[in-house]
């Protein structure tokens, strides 16, 4: 299941809904939140824009190409945009396999292309009203080197 | 007609979200660029200082692409999501 929404996710709702077939022994759940500070500066709020469309279409190609890779029974990858504040949940990611190990990997590799290939974008509120779009971070793209074939 | 597309701290730079550029203006992404830096006057400073990377269709690329009428180009910073 992939989503782009505006709305919160209940992680016991997904999370029960992975768990849909008696072969599955192991769920892996990541989740993302909004800080209270980046780089140094106090954040208050957050907003998050996308690319209606592509996002989506992204998704579904990050997942398929973690699926050639590893044995996944179900997978569930939920993405929120809109405004958001500190301590929001933003992303979900929640993978089920027949081994914790294959579910483990699946859950990393498909957060660590989403935040250097699927196109959402930041733009923080700083506590003292200032605004700054979130400017991409190098280290993110040297951690796909590990997913190198 | 070839609809361009920018998002975030690129559209607010360039002051659109959108606009449509006659596909024989634009024969493939590299013309289409050019044509773009020369739309207004500030927008070849704007879209030449910082990282822009492109999208055909809906689908990332990074080499100089024949466009139609018809087809869908969005240009946007790297991007932060996560």
């Amino acid at each position: 299941m992939i989503s782009v929404q505006q709305q919160d996710f209940n992680q016991q709702v997904e999370h029960e809904r992975l768990r849909c077939q008696s072969s599955i022994g192991a769920i892996v759940t990541f989740t993302g939140l909004v800080r209270d500070i980046n780089d140094g500066q106090a954040v208050s709020d957050l907003s998050l824009e996308h690319y209606p469309g592509m996002t989506e279409k992204c998704l579904v190609d990050i997942v398929e190409k973690a699926k050639a890779r590893w044995h996944i029974i179900a997978s569930t990858v939920i993405h929120r945009v809109g405004q958001l504040s500190v301590t929001d949940q933003i992303v979900f990611v929640g993978i089920a396999s027949q081994h914790r190990g294959d579910a483990f990997a699946a859950c990393e590799f498909i957060m660590d292309y989403l935040k250097t290939e699927a196109p959402f974008w930041k733009k923080e509120t700083m506590e003292n009203g200032q605004t700054k779009w979130v400017d991409a971070r190098e280290s993110d793209q040297k951690t796909l080197s590990k997913w190198a074939e | 007609m070839i609809t361009v597309l920018f998002f975030a701290k690129l559209s607010e730079q360039l002051g659109e979200r959108s606009l449509q550029v006659e596909a024989s203006q634009a024969a493939d992404t590299d013309q289409l660029f050019q044509y773009l830096t020369q739309y207004k006057a500030e927008w070849s400073s704007i879209l030449n200082s910082q990282p822009c990377l492109k999208a055909v269709n809906q689908a990332m690329v990074n080499t100089n692409v024949t466009l139609k009428s018809g087809d869908e180009v969005a240009y946007f910073p790297p991007v932060t999501g996560g």
